[in-house]
């Protein structure tokens, strides 16, 4: 670019996994062994990463690449941007790699869809005196079609019809280098951003002139406001008055933002666009530019249209580029998941907090996104897939949970990074990256105090993974294996008595002991505060204890009436899906007596675990070896199992808390084929925090016991509440 | 009506005022017009310029017209908004108001200055919306033709310096028409009968846009003066053009290398703003402005 070099580069990275593996229990004393083997290995993932250069070092960026460039067949560089001309023979030379260059606006082009697609939250309006100044918004599963204003030095307005379908279909002039070069003929003053400093300072109806100028007020018959611009420049038509810096770089800022406005409406309504995503130097990040744009585009489309930006709007060139270069490995097929360790914030917007960013014309210093390992798609039983919000509270918006949640995130670190220095007791480092794990989760909760916005809507499940990418930063990929190693053995001696209990029951009064056990099981979750303040003190703490600690009925949330009235009264459900929660006493006395129940009424079950480790949630590969012990001790799950009517599935998540709208593929497809028609989803992270407000398309349960005294008292009632939420979507 | 006949639009940069002149007095009106009148026709039609400010478009001025039942002449004089507070002083010492003629006047300052004539002039002001007064003046100025030509004209081949050339233009079938009226600012009104328009938008880069970045830039002083620096000055030097970023014409976009795509973009390098004349200054004003409400002219009359 004009100013600064954006670098997408594609890198294998080794990291630490935790791997579970089934002993070979022949001829063992199967008492005192642990129930499986957790190994720590060495896993290689693809990872996008993406940084910034400011020209000047424009060598430093080459060493970077230079040094980056081992054991690869890397022959070709593409490049785009007027540099890729500028510096092209310097690129040649140092790097001994072929510059191919690539058409700006394709790449412009092919990094918004690619950012569009992957970045949750990635949009943003922008709102003036407002306490959050950006409004994201959710992604679209329809991105196209957009209209995309460009404003570099001059403005490209191009429409995006499909993935390689654009048209340029105008443009102007004026644009960000006219702000600049006639900001710098009229003021002296030589750079962008001190250009900038100056309009945010100044007043430009002492410039302009206004229609009360020329009427004295409103223009009354057209309901033209006295103040709105009649003339830019207008009362500077005299050679013997002086004028103020700040008030021409203010009259020139609003002048070039109200065409460009006028001109993307224009373009907007002969398109029948109503999606317009503006980037481009002059907005980079700018809340100046950003505020006069979305003014502009709100007058004169009279509300109808929204003016849209992109955190990542100043990576999208380096990304299309990227893009180009690696169509054979076809990036495209993949899904992506943005790293928020490894990936610096929005730049602050509070000029008291950090001034000296302030000036800086980048949003990101560093992105990286790493490349999951299988595809991410909508739960197809989503009931509106483009309206689906994942997270209950959305903490930019709501300043109070905001601070409870931050403090809250403070106040369990320390133990966190104590617990994951706990858990590798043999590395002789462990302390030492736990310390530098609890400075950068710490650094990045200082982060948000300042900007919520940073990372998009920040909400507590962004805080939940926020830690989890930062633990595995630090390769502490699963703090808590031997923890779900000893609850899971301790649990699976516990079944079959369970069972048998609940066998002995009658069929009223079953149901309800197995809701009971559902809850109960809940109760253990390592992530809550509360509740690892008891597990560590009293390890006794049993199953039996925990339900005596549940609430009594009427809970908090109570639909169970008419859950038994449906279990009683209706056909038995085609399939369940049910996401699971815990390890240990929760998926095996808690989830799978009731998946039991459930096969024995002819229900088809689909257990989704998540991919990945997150705090004591079970996994994938965990379930699998709960499962193969419960069903040798169980003929109902063995003959499910065998009949292929208990499915064992990833989410394609390791987070603690479940966005539907980012599932693995292969779940999607089993729920489509089994007719799915009950999801079942248990857990605060799950049906709390996230989707206690999800509409699905058929029957669903939402379960969970609240742990947290403050969020009880939020949703008023006490700690270990009860959320018992029964939902059949209307006819 | 009685004499006097004056039409007032005082806009936010200049007021225009045109003045019909009857040429056939009787002499028995003559007899009985009373000595302010004729001072007031004599004054105007005497003299070219007025006071220090004020100017008649001599070369505008409309001849042997007839206007409602009376042949004469139409003249176009105009002054400085700034000076509006002289020209009702000036009214005032003519005793303007014992010819109980009614002033029509248009445009923002009939409603601005509306008080002043009133208290300082003994004036009522009859005022007219701009936007009724501004299509019917069209439509009358085409009927009547401008001394024998045609009153609307375009340029054809308007992209080459070479083959341009003004032509007539026939308004006889105008509608649907877009009326983009350059003032201070910009109105744009789609019309689609005399008494069926409406206004579709406008922009604040307009006239008063040009002339005062020209004064800012260049440190001239009359509109005028702005004009004939911009007819010097070569823009190229000022913007950035498509092939100073692509070395030529940006084929993707199918963009020809001269066109403009920044404006005042080459003004970001230091070097250039220290090589650029003021009359380069002006002339690339004269393009950007004049541009650009091409630019929203055309969207709007491919929305309309």
């Amino acid at each position: 670019g004009g100013s600064l070099t954006k670098l997408a580069y594609y890198s294998t990275v080794q990291h630490k996994v935790a791997r579970v593996r089934s002993f070979d229990h022949s001829g063992k004393d199967i008492e005192n062994e642990p129930l499986y083997e957790i190994s720590v290995q060495e896993e290689i993932t693809a990872r996008l990463h993406f940084i910034k250069f400011e020209n000047t070092y424009i060598e430093t960026c080459l060493d970077f690449i230079k040094d980056h460039l081992v054991n690869t067949e890397t022959k070709v560089i593409k490049a785009t941007g007027g540099g890729a001309y500028k510096f092209k023979d310097l690129i040649e030379k140092k790097l001994g790699l072929k510059v191919d260059k690539e058409d700006v606006m394709t790449c412009l082009i092919k990094g918004c869809n690619f950012v569009l697609r992957n970045i949750p939250h990635e949009v943003f309006a922008y709102q003036k005196d407002s306490d959050t100044e950006f409004r994201f918004q959710t992604n679209h599963p329809n991105i196209f079609p957009y209209l995309l204003v460009n404003i570099g030095s001059g403005v490209s307005i191009v429409k995006v019809e499909t993935e390689d379908k654009f048209e340029w279909i105008g443009g102007s002039s004026i644009g960000g280098g006219t702000f600049w070069g006639l900001g710098a003929l009229l003021t002296k003053t030589k750079k962008f951003d001190e250009l900038l400093q100056l309009a945010s300072k100044g007043q430009h109806t002492n410039v302009d002139m206004l229609v009360k100028d020329v009427y004295g007020g409103a223009y009354q018959t057209l309901g033209l406001s006295g103040n709105l611009i009649a003339s830019s420049f207008g009362k500077s038509t005299t050679a013997d008055k002086e004028f103020s810096k700040e008030d021409m770089a203010k009259s020139l800022l609003h002048m070039i933002s109200n065409d460009i406005g006028q001109l993307a409406c224009l373009y907007a309504k002969l398109h029948n666009l109503d999606k317009i995503y503006f980037g481009g130097f002059f907005i980079r990040g700018h809340p100046v530019t950003m505020r006069t744009i979305t003014y502009s585009i709100n007058f004169f489309s009279k509300g109808e249209v929204q003016a849209l930006f992109l955190r990542h709007e100043g990576y999208l060139g380096a990304i299309g580029a990227f893009l180009k270069g690696a169509e054979q490995d076809n990036p495209n097929q993949y899904s992506w998941g943005e790293n928020y360790a490894g990936s610096s914030g929005l730049m602050s917007t509070s000029p008291d907090v950090y001034p000296m960013q302030r000036t800086r014309s980048g949003t990101f210093d560093m992105l990286e996104m790493d490349r999951l390992e299988r595809p991410l798609v909508n739960l197809p039983l989503l009931k509106d897939p483009s309206t689906y919000i994942p997270d209950t509270v959305d903490l930019t918006d709501d300043a109070m949970a905001r601070k409870y949640w931050l403090t809250c995130f403070e106040e369990a670190l320390d133990g966190v990074a104590k617990r994951a220095a706990a858990s590798q007791p043999d590395s002789v480092d462990a302390l030492e990256r736990a310390e530098k794990f609890r400075q950068k989760y710490w650094n990045k909760l200082q982060t948000l105090r300042q900007q919520p916005f940073a990372y998009g809507t920040l909400t507590v499940r962004s805080l939940l993974d926020t830690r989890e990418h930062c633990l595995n930063e630090f390769n502490f990929p699963d703090p808590y294996s031997k923890v779900k190693q000893k609850e899971n053995g301790i649990a699976l001696k516990c079944f079959q008595s369970v069972i048998e209990s609940l066998d002995s029951l009658g069929w009223e009064e079953r149901q309800f002991a197995l809701v009971k056990g559902l809850l109960a099981g809940n109760v253990f979750d390592w992530g809550a505060k509360a509740v690892s303040d008891v597990l560590e003190s009293e390890p006794q703490f049993g199953f039996e204890e925990a339900k005596s600690k549940l609430q009594e009925r009427p809970w908090l949330e109570d639909s169970y009436s008419q859950w038994l009235e449906r279990l009683k009264e209706g056909p038995p459900h085609k399939c369940a899906l049910i996401f699971a929660d815990n390890s240990g006493i929760d998926i095996i006395l808690g989830v799978f007596p009731f998946v039991r129940e459930l096969l024995s009424r002819g229900t088809e079950v689909i257990l989704a675990c998540n991919s990945g480790p997150a705090l004591n949630d079970v996994t994938y590969s965990e379930s699998l070896i709960v499962t193969e012990r419960i069903a040798a001790m169980d003929p109902v799950i063995q003959s499910a199992l065998r009949e292929e009517k208990l499915l064992l599935v990833q989410t394609g998540s390791s987070s603690p808390c479940l966005d539907l709208s980012r599932l693995d593929k292969g779940l999607a497809v089993l729920v489509r084929e089994r007719k799915t028609d009950l999801v079942i989803i248990e857990g605060m992270g799950r049906a709390i925090h996230t989707n206690y407000y999800a509409a699905l398309k058929c029957e669903s349960l939402k379960l969970a016991v609240i742990k947290n005294s403050w969020l009880a008292d939020r949703l008023g009632g006490k700690i270990f509440s009860v959320i018992f939420k029964y939902e059949v979507p209307c006819k | 009506p009685v004499f006097p006949w004056f039409g007032l639009d005082i806009g936010g940069t200049l007021v225009k005022l045109v003045y019909f002149e009857p040429k056939d007095i009787t002499a028995e009106e003559e007899e009985e017009e009373v000595e302010n009148l004729k001072s007031i026709r004599k004054y105007l039609t005497s003299n070219v310029a007025y006071g220090s400010t004020g100017i008649r478009d001599v070369h505008l001025e409309l001849k042997d017209l007839t206007l409602c039942g009376r042949k004469g002449n139409l003249h176009f004089i105009r002054f400085p908004t700034h000076d509006m507070p002289a020209f009702i002083q000036m009214g005032s010492e003519k005793h303007f108001s014992s010819l109980h003629t009614t002033l029509c006047a248009t445009g923002g300052g009939a409603y601005k200055f509306e008080q002043d004539f009133r208290t300082m002039g003994d004036l009522q002001l009859c005022k007219l919306d701009e936007l009724d007064c501004l299509i019917k003046g069209v439509l009358y100025i085409d009927s009547v033709g401008f001394n024998g030509h045609s009153e609307c004209y375009y340029f054809e081949n308007p992209t080459d310096a070479e083959r341009c050339q003004k032509l007539p233009f026939n308004l006889e079938n105008p509608y649907p028409l877009l009326l983009v009226n350059i003032g201070s600012g910009v109105s744009i009104l789609a019309v689609y009968s005399k008494e069926n328009y409406k206004r579709v938008t406008g922009t604040s880069l307009g006239g008063g846009t040009f002339f005062g970045l020209c004064c800012l830039l260049t440190g001239c002083s009359t509109f005028e003066e702005a004009l004939e620096m911009a007819s010097h000055g070569d823009s190229t030097k000022v913007d950035k053009l498509v092939r100073d970023i692509y070395g030529g014409d940006y084929e993707r976009f199918g963009l020809p290398g001269w066109a403009v795509a920044s404006s005042f973009g080459n003004m970001m390098s230091k070097e250039k703003r220290e090589s650029v004349s003021k009359e380069d200054l002006a002339k690339a004003t004269l393009i950007t402005i004049t541009n650009n409400i091409g630019s929203i002219a055309r969207m709007c009359a491919l929305n309309e």
